[in-house]
């Protein structure tokens, strides 16, 4: 019962991370329709970025954070800015092969600089942080992380329900020519998910390389995951990426625990395929309201 | 309509427009919107009536069409070919044709939507008066607008236009399949708000017997020109508008489509 417990809250905080680098992922494909196979790598270079600041640097851990953050911010601006403006109304399948294209490029660029060796961040989790239940022990890095993707999963939240640029983002999802007709600033909803996208993955980047190490492919091979999370959740709902988040996660952990840690990395996608025969949709895709 | 130039709000000079560089839509248009004024555009399927609506808000260029010709200027300035985003901040704000709602919004984000032109200004006000014109949205606000009734719809895009102040409001149909009375209730509005805010309405219909009713001017299009201009009421008395749009032979009675040679009025229009 204990290990199941531990399980569950392993898997559970490591669930919260996978839904919020899978909302980064679901709010570009909501607004500009474009499936981004870059995500996994805007997850490495959000780690690798924090990496040089907090080892090579030496800066304060909370400042190093904030820097990764506002960092990975513009480069998700940028990159929207310089590689997928200029192909806005082109079709949508040139738009996702430069998706492929950036991973690739993205990777290299990190294998360049930072080798394919494993690195790990200094231990900047205080052990005051951990926690312990009779026999179950929280480490500290499980119980930022769920702070961490629950503070920011609210945060979205509310962003999107309640503020105008959040209602604006909404509307251009939903139909863009109308939108475009009451004076909404379509580019600038595109430029500010990917800001966004690039934001959260940095984040779930940090998390994974303090729990797993730091290694461009098995960051980006992780990053890879939001395709199970997402299919899961349904393509086009940010809460059910959160809730297909949280059931890979623990189909992650539950394996791994009970099955066996090899059969961690597979579970995910035979999941997937299994959902999309069932229910292509997703649990949580969007019903099309059908006027008739 | 001899007006002073300072009293022209929008004034369309002989525009044609293709789309994909080869399909010609509009060949020669002009229109003249005084200020304050409801001016209507009528005219069958395909007469061109949208895209000048579209050329003017700017809504051409998604759609890969564009201004080859002519100039469209408003307050005193060309806009032909700006992006929709400069256009609509101008105060020209399009309902666009077959009630397009954010359907995945409730009824108030819909309107707040209407305040993108000027992000963070207070809204509250303009939400007072937008249920103020439409009481029946007032009780429907929490609810999504996929799920609202076609006349509710219609408010509620024509409320998320006016939470724009706009001061040129283009409405693309308005009465398309609702019900009669729901559609009095609309041309009702829309007359109560060009009287009430001054907003210079311009009004594409098919029912050119309300539009006409409400309207102050009026043009008829047919296959991409201007056939025929004039006062709202002397169209209405018009026999050839009679005839093709509000359905009343020149004897005063109804006539079977089929007894009028059209091709032949149609003539003396080109």
């Amino acid at each position: 019962m204990e290990f199941f417990l531990q399980l569950l809250i392993n898997g559970l905080s490591v669930g919260l991370l996978y839904g919020l680098s899978a909302l980064g992922f679901v709010m570009i494909f909501k607004s500009s329709s474009v499936l981004n196979f870059a995500h996994g790598q805007l997850l490495a270079i959000g780690a690798f970025f924090f990496l040089v600041l907090v080892s090579w640097l030496q800066l304060p851990v909370a400042l190093a954070f904030l820097v990764t953050l506002a960092g990975s911010f513009v480069l998700g601006f940028t990159v929207e800015r310089i590689f997928l403006r200029p192909l806005i109304g082109e079709p949508l399948i040139f738009v996702i092969m430069l998706t492929v294209g950036l991973s690739s490029m993205f990777k290299g660029l990190l294998l360049f600089f930072f080798g394919g060796n494993l690195q790990t961040y200094p231990d900047f989790l205080p052990a005051s942080l951990g926690m312990q239940f009779g026999g179950i022990t929280i480490a500290p890095v499980y119980v930022a992380s769920s702070l961490m993707g629950v503070t920011f999963l609210v945060l979205f939240g509310l962003f999107f329900k309640y503020s105008p640029q959040g209602i604006f983002m909404r509307s251009v999802a939903d139909n863009q020519t109308a939108a475009l007709s009451l004076g909404v600033h379509v580019k600038k909803v595109f430029a500010l998910s990917w800001a966004i996208a690039a934001l959260v993955a940095s984040m779930s980047g940090i998390v994974l390389g303090v729990i797993n190490g730091i290694n461009v492919h098995e960051i980006s091979s992780i990053g890879l995951k939001v395709f199970p999370v997402v299919i899961l959740g349904g393509l086009d709902s940010i809460g059910g990426a959160i809730i297909g988040g949280i059931i890979i996660g623990l189909l992650e952990t539950f394996t791994s625990g009970y099955l066996s840690p090899s059969l961690r990395d597979v579970i995910p996608y035979i999941v997937l395929v299994a959902i999309l025969l069932v229910k292509p949709y997703g649990l949580f895709g969007l019903v099309e309201i059908e006027r008739v | 309509m001899e007006n002073e130039k300072d009293d022209t709000l929008l004034l369309v000079n002989n525009i044609s427009v293709v789309y994909s560089d080869v399909i010609q839509v509009l060949k020669g248009v002009s229109l003249k919107v005084p200020r304050g004024q409801i001016v209507s555009l009528l005219g069958s399927n395909g007469a061109g009536k949208t895209t000048t609506l579209k050329a003017i808000s700017g809504l051409l260029k998604p759609e890969n069409g564009k201004v080859t010709d002519g100039e469209i200027t408003y307050d005193g300035a060309g806009i032909q070919n700006l992006s929709p985003e400069e256009i609509t901040r101008k105060g020209i704000i399009q309902v666009l044709e077959g009630r397009q709602p954010f359907k995945y919004l409730t009824v108030e984000e819909n309107l707040r939507v209407g305040t993108a032109t000027r992000p963070l200004k207070p809204y509250k006000k303009d939400l007072e008066m937008v249920y103020h014109y439409f009481p029946a949205l007032t009780k429907r606000r929490k609810t999504m607008a996929g799920y609202c009734s076609g006349g509710e719809i219609q408010m509620v895009v024509m409320g998320r236009a006016l939470m724009a102040h706009p001061k040129l409001l283009l409405l693309d149909e308005p009465s398309l399949g609702l019900a009669p009375l729901v559609v009095k209730e609309i041309f009702r509005i829309i007359r109560l708000i060009n009287e009430e805010q001054h907003t210079t309405i311009v009004l594409v219909e098919q029912n050119a017997n309300m539009a006409l009713k409400i309207a102050h001017y009026g043009y008829v299009m047919e296959n991409g020109r201007v056939v025929m201009e004039g006062e709202a009421k002397d169209l209405t008395e018009n026999p050839d508008v009679k005839e093709f749009y509000l359905g009343v032979g020149a004897g005063g009675t109804a006539r079977s489509y089929r007894d009028v040679k059209s091709y032949k009025r149609r003539k003396r229009w080109l």
